[in-house]
This record gives structure tokens, sequence and C-alpha cells, in this order.
């Protein structure tokens, strides 16, 4: 008889869910966490909310949002899901999330007017993500979840298509552990800048990795090497604009800068490269880590005024500074000439108008310049002068393995695996494509992990 | 850490946090945190008596140590407070008495001393270890003037330098509206009366570990309602003697005696809870200099109960003189340190509250 009735590899969101869920229909329940306890929690640790369709207004949400128009903004945001299904499948069973995650020690926070109100999409954790996986910890383990940390599974025994251990390495060893099912939920492969190379070659050197350092993919590697069938784009992330200046791991919220649409973006040739004055928000947030990605040493900088440097969200890091275009294109890596004329030429096509309303797009566009800004175009000419380095920060990777209605992970030829499930950043690739929903990777691992857990757990016991 | 270090780091940690904002739900702290771009030695030390070390915002925090951002906020909070309370406290020979509790802990054993060893001199033993019974017991032991003329010395003088530090401390707070409306002062009030912040956002703080939970905020109402009732019990013996002609002791159903034992019952639990806790507490967000000024003020508290709980058990027996002579020995301690001890907490984490409500107009 195995030990296990369910393995969960991996410790975030999508595992916790994933092994809360099996606890409730199977007495044991293993947890592999690859990361030491400090660590816990994968990139879950830096989220803050999550998204889900509600049919009204309550103490969290601020109005309604149906299941109809979370597909809609998902369709609309990162184009046809793999899988429109699997799709409408998360966006109904968001419905269920906010009571699910309450019955397991989740805590809310109460709206307040900040800078970042999304409060009629997304539902906000108390304290951020650390404090939602802490709350899961403390529950799992008071239902007598096993949790193990600093535990790596190298790979899977599978034998005809059907699961039977898990390859732990030990110090100077490997140990097996058997189970009934497995569900993996270890995250994509975005800490890993080799297998990231070879889609981006060396660009991929200049990538900030926001999270964890513990997501290589190798999990999604034994999986592939098993027979599993990919889907999604390699080349598609999450990713955002970061300060350059940002840690290459773990950096976490704190180095996301989202003044753009305040000024102007250039490159280290000193010339811009996409409208800054996007209207679509969500857009505006999730493009930006791409577009940087694909210039001259994935470089760019933000560049600002005194008029608009104090209002954004207050970076960690200090802009830098100087009173001439001049003098701040010394400061920084870029072609002084170009960047120069690149400032005169937006000025000129500005409007005029030296007030940006963020609330809504203001219409207030450049002409005659290409690429333009369409809204919010006011002059930069008010000394000093601002530039925030920007790089691409990797939050995760879109590629993964195919899944089945019940979470099944899928082979090759179409058939499923018996008895492997997975959840998270990993399946992730059979909902988005490209593109990003604020809060949506949270629900895709509460809904997937919830679904794997479950289905892992009553489907071990026959 | 030397002074500009601990401002320049509070700052550096302040920014990072300003840039997550993950923690404003947590508490007041990081809603006023959000008002703010740069943080001098007025934010940090307005935003150290903000907050009320619930250490909710240390275990969601993902950049605590290891991590290279090296994010403590009770911790460096904690250290701010202290430097605050002696910045505000005075003279500067006593006030050293936040940074070095040696000193704290002379003053108030030498107070003590003084106080046995006037009524042994004074009082003799003879009259010290006789029985006494009947009204004016106490006084035909320690006579009336005796007591209450070094008493109402100390706290007057606690008073004063309260309140030199109540003004300094709110110009130094200072940042935006300066004028107090008088519902801001109700809402500031029922902050601090009812600890509403002292919740974590909501499940209970996390202390004396991890997991929330309301024990820290229950023992520390307990001793505040606790020490407030025996402060009544003796406004009202006051009354009772000047007023009404009685003198002590009074009889054990009277109400001097009743608020005053429920207050020392109240005060002793909610001391002992909180010690108890603070022995437990995870010293990871913690500042370890606090904790020699907390647990010195935690057990005044608790042996100015227990003092007077005996001295009231052994009113009719020879030991009622020992009983009242360490009773106001430890009261002479705890009044003493008033001003340079944790009792400062009161003053100035009330004004950062008056401040914050004020903000938030």
């Amino acid at each position: 008889m195995n030990l296990f009735d369910v393995i969960v590899v991996g410790g975030g969101n999508a595992a916790l869910s994933a092994a809360l869920a099996a606890r409730h229909v199977a007495p044991r329940v293993l947890i592999l966490e690859r990361a030491p306890e400090y660590m816990r929690g994968g990139n879950s640790r830096h989220t803050r909310n999550i998204r889900c369709a509600h049919g009204s207004a309550d103490e969290f949400f601020s109005a309604p949002y149906s299941e109809e128009e979370f597909l809609e903004d998902l369709i609309g945001v990162t184009g046809s899901p793999a899988n429109l299904d699997l799709a409408k499948f998360v966006s109904r069973q968001s419905t269920k999330l906010p009571q699910w995650m309450s019955e397991h020690g989740v805590a809310w926070q109460q709206p307040l007017a900040g800078t970042l109100s999304l409060g009629r999409t997304n539902r906000f954790f108390l304290g951020g993500g650390k404090n939602l996986l802490n709350a899961y910890y403390r529950t799992a383990q008071k239902m007598g979840i096993e949790i193990r940390y600093s535990s790596f599974v190298e790979d899977l025994i599978i034998e005809d298509d059907s699961f039977e251990a898990v390859v732990l390495k030990t110090n100077g060893g490997r140990e097996l552990i058997r189970a009934n099912a497995v569900v993996i939920a270890a995250g994509g492969y975005e800490a890993n800048i080799e297998w990231l190379k070879r889609y981006w070659g060396d660009s991929a050197n200049n990538f900030i990795i926001r999270g964890t350092p513990y997501n290589d993919g190798s999990m999604l590697a034994a999986l592939f090497e098993k027979g599993a069938k990919p889907v999604g784009d390699p080349k598609a992330f999450h990713a955002i604009a970061v300060d350059a200046r940002a840690p290459k791991f773990d950096g976490g919220i704190v180095t996301r800068l989202d003044a753009t649409p305040f000024g102007i973006v250039v490159n280290k040739l000193g010339r811009r490269f996409y409208d800054e004055g996007e209207a679509i928000w969500p857009k505006r947030y999730a493009i930006w880590g791409g577009l940087i990605a694909a210039q001259p040493d994935q470089l760019a900088y933000v560049i600002i005024d005194a008029k608009t440097v104090g209002r954004f969200l207050p970076p960690m890091f200090k802009p830098y500074q100087a009173d001439s275009l001049e003098c701040l294109a010394s400061l920084i890596d870029v072609d002084r000439g170009t960047f120069v004329a690149t400032l005169r030429e937006f000025n000129c096509a500005t409007s005029g108008k030296t007030e940006q309303r963020m609330e809504e797009p203001d219409g207030n566009g450049t002409r005659g310049i290409n690429p333009p800004k369409s809204n919010w175009a006011i002059p930069i000419d008010k000394p000093p002068f601002y530039a925030l380095p920007l790089r691409p920060g990797i939050t995760f990777t879109y590629m993964g393995v195919e899944i089945d209605e019940t979470g099944r992970v899928l082979k090759q030829g179409g058939r499923p695996f018996k008895n492997v499930y997975a959840a998270g950043e990993i399946m992730s690739g059979n909902i988005l494509s490209r593109g990003y929903l604020a809060g949506f990777g949270m629900t895709i691992g509460s809904v997937f992990g919830e679904l794997a857990g479950r289905m892992a757990a009553t489907n071990g016991r026959h | 850490m030397a002074d500009t270090d601990l401002f320049a780091e509070a700052n550096r940690q302040l920014v990072i946090c300003n840039a997550c904002r993950y923690c404003e739900g947590l508490c007041p702290v990081f809603r006023a945190i959000e008002t703010r771009r740069d943080f001098g030695k007025g934010d940090v030390f307005y935003l150290a008596n903000l907050c009320h070390d619930c250490r909710a915002c240390y275990y969601a925090c993902m950049f605590t140590p290891p991590h290279e951002f090296a994010i403590n906020i009770p911790k460096i909070l904690s250290d701010a407070r202290i430097e605050s309370y002696k910045e505000w406290s005075w003279p500067s020979l006593f006030a050293r008495a936040f940074k070095e509790s040696r000193i704290a802990f002379f003053l108030g054993a030498l107070i003590s001393l003084l106080v046995v060893i006037a009524a042994v001199v004074l009082v003799g033993p003879s009259r010290l270890f006789a029985p006494h019974a009947g009204p004016g017991a106490f006084y035909a032991i320690i006579p009336y003037p005796a007591m209450v003329v070094p008493a109402v010395t100390i706290v007057l003088f606690g008073i004063a330098v309260w309140i030199r530090g109540g003004i300094r401390s709110w110009h130094e707070m200072k940042d935006g509206p300066q004028s107090v409306s008088g519902t801001t002062l109700i809402r500031a009030a029922g902050a601090a009366l009812g600890l509403r912040h002292l919740q974590g956002g909501g499940p209970g703080c996390t202390y004396p570990d991890e997991r929330p939970s309301s024990g820290r905020r229950i023992y520390h109402s307990l001793v505040f309602w606790g020490f407030l009732l025996d402060f009544a019990s003796t406004t009202l013996a006051y009354v009772y003697q000047d007023f009404l002609h009685e003198l002590p002791p009074y009889p054990v159903l009277s109400p001097p005696v009743i608020l005053g034992t429920l207050g020392g019952v109240l005060l002793l639990i909610g001391a002992a809870g909180l010690i108890w806790f603070k022995w437990k507490s995870d010293r990871a967000p913690a500042e370890g200099r606090a904790y020699a000024m907390d647990y010195a003020f935690l057990i005044l508290l608790g042996l100015t109960a227990l003092t007077g709980m005996l001295t009231l058990i052994f009113r009719t027996t020879p030991a009622l003189g020992t009983f009242l002579v360490l009773h106001l020995a430890v009261i002479a301690a705890l009044f003493i340190t008033v001003p340079y001890g944790k009792f400062v907490h009161a003053l100035y984490r009330s004004l950062a509250l008056v401040r914050y409500y004020v903000e938030r107009e």
C-alpha cells in the first residue's frame, strides 16, 4: 500500500489549494515544497489579489462582475484562450473562490482608497499573498497534511501512464515516495535563464525574474520527458517593466514601475518605440515587459519632468535627475544626440496642454510622430528632468502541459496520464496565450488547484 | 545603531514599504506611509509611535531577512520609538534611562529604598509592626502628610515632564493640518481606549508568534482598565476622606475597596499575561532594548496590584505595616518612572493616533 493518497509537488497557492481540497477527500496528503520554509510559497508570495466573478456588490466588491464579463476581459486582453472551455470553467468557478478561501483561513482587506483600486473585479488579501500562504499552511497543518520543506523532486516514476512515485533528492541520495496520485503545482520555468535563452537567446541574460528563484521548470521538463503534451507559446509570459536596478530574483512588487503614461519611454539608442499613452490599463501594465525585451540590451528609460515626478506610485529606487536633457543623457546609457532630438520632436508634437487627467484616457494625443502617444501627451520641458531605467521583469511563463477538464495531464496523443494532475503556472498556457489580467494567476491556481486536488484524491481511492 | 543611521535605515525600509503597500490593510502605519514620499525624523517618530508593535506586517512581508531588502518594520520602529521617548523626555540624565535600563532600575530602586528607609527611621519598628485597626489605621503607621507630600511631588513632576514631552512630540510629528476637531479627538480616543489597531487588520495580532490571536489585546485591555479602576478607587477614597470625612481603611464592601480589588485583579491578570506573552514572543521582529523597559513597566504594574491586595488581605494583622510600606515603595517606583519608562507610550501613542485621525480628515 502506498504511504500517501496524494502527493502535491509545489508549495504555492495552487499546491496548497490542491492539498487542502485533496485532504477533504483523502486522509494522507503530502506537500513537497522545494524552497526552505522561509521562502515557501513560490510566486504566490508576491501576489496581492485574486480576480473573481460575482453576482452582486458586497463588503469587498464595489459592484457586480459577471462570469461573462470576466470571460470578455480575458479574451479582450489575452487573445483567444487555447482552451475556451477551460477559460469558461475558470470564470464560472471563480465565483465560488472567496467563500472557499475564507473557509480555509484567508482574510480579506477592507476596501481602501488606494492607488491600485481594482475593487470591482479583484479581492485583496489582507497583508498580501504571503499572509494568504501563512493561513493556508496553518490550515494544512491543522488538517493533518504533511508538509516537507527544502524537498526537491527530481523526477517522477511513471509506468504505463500511471504515476508510481516521486524521486526526491536527499543529502547524497534519492528517496522514492509512492502515492496513489500526484498533483504537479511547481510553477513555470521563468527562473531558468538557460531555458529562456532557448527562445530569447542572450537577451534572457538581461531579464529580471520578479519571483522565486526555485521555479526552474524541472517538473515541467520531467513531464515533457514522460510524453506530456505541451501547450502555449514558449516565448509567452507575464512580464512587466521593472527598475533595472532590481535584484536578479525575488524583487517582487516593489521594483515595478508604472510611470510610463506620465512621460515617454526611450531605448538606449535614444528612440521611442511604443505608444506610452495606450488606453487600456491592464494591457499597459502587462505589455511593457515584452516590449523592453525586444530593445537593444533589453534596456529602456522612462523620462519625466518636474511636473509629473510626484504623481505616480513612489518607486523604490530614486530616479536619475538632471537640470537639462543633455545632462540627463550623460547620466544614463543613451545616445545623447538622438535622445535630445527625440524629446524635442515629442514636445513639438504635443498639443501644449500641461494637465494630465489620469483617471481616464484624456484624448490628449500627439500629432505627426510615430509611434504616437495617444493620451496624456504633455511636453517634457520643466526641469529638473528624471529618468528611470527599465528592464523586462518576468513574472511567469505560460508554456506548460495540456490538461483535460478534470485537471489530468494529457499525453502527446491526447490521452491522459491516469493519475497525474497539474495546477497553476505549469498549466496556465491552457488559458493564457499572451498578455495578462491582474489577479488572474491566482484565479488559475485556486480553481485548478482545488480541481486537481479533489480529483486526484477521488481518483486515487479507486 | 547611531541616530543618523537609525533614521537613514528607517527611511530606506519605509520607501520600500511605500512602493509595495501590501500591508495597507493591516494598520494605520501603512496608510500614513502612503501620504508621504520621504521619511524624515519627524515622520519616523510619528510612524514609530503610531505602531502598536502587533507584528502582522513582519509575518506578511516577503522581504524580511535573509532577503536582501532586509525589511523589519516592527524592529526598526521599535528602535525609533525608544529614541523618540528619550528625545522627548527631560532632564537628559534621566532620559537616558530609555536607552540604559540600569538608570531606570537605579531610579526606581532608589526611590523605593528611600520610602522603606524613611518609614523605618521616621516611623520606627514598634509602630510599623504593631497591629492597627479602625479608621485612620494607615495614618497611624505613616502620617498622612508623609504619604501625600512626596507622592504629589513625584506625580506633579511626572505630569510636567509629560506635558513638555507631549508638546515637543506634537510639534515634531506634525505634518499637514494642525487644528483638531472634537470628532477627531473622539475617534482617536476610541481607537486608543479600544485598542482598535492592535488587531492585525482584523484577525488579531500576530503575537507572541505568527498565529493571529486576540490574547494581547485582551491582556492589554485588562491592564489598562485595571489601572483605571485602581485610579478611580484612589480618587474615590480621597473624596471619602476629604469631603465625607471618613478615614480609611474602608469596609470590604465599600465602593473604593470593591473598585480597587477588581482593578487589582484585572491588572494582575493582564500584567502576568503580557509578561508571559513577551517571554514567549518571537525575537526576530523585536528590538532587544525594548524588552527590559517593557518588563520593568509590567512588573511594576503587577507588583502595585499585588502589594495593594496583600495590604488589603493583611490589614487587620501586624503585617499591615510591612505591606503598606512595600505598596507605597512600589507605587513610588512606578510613579518616578512614569516619564522614564514604558508608561510614556500611553501619551505618545495617543498623540500619534490624534495626528493620524487629523490626517485622515
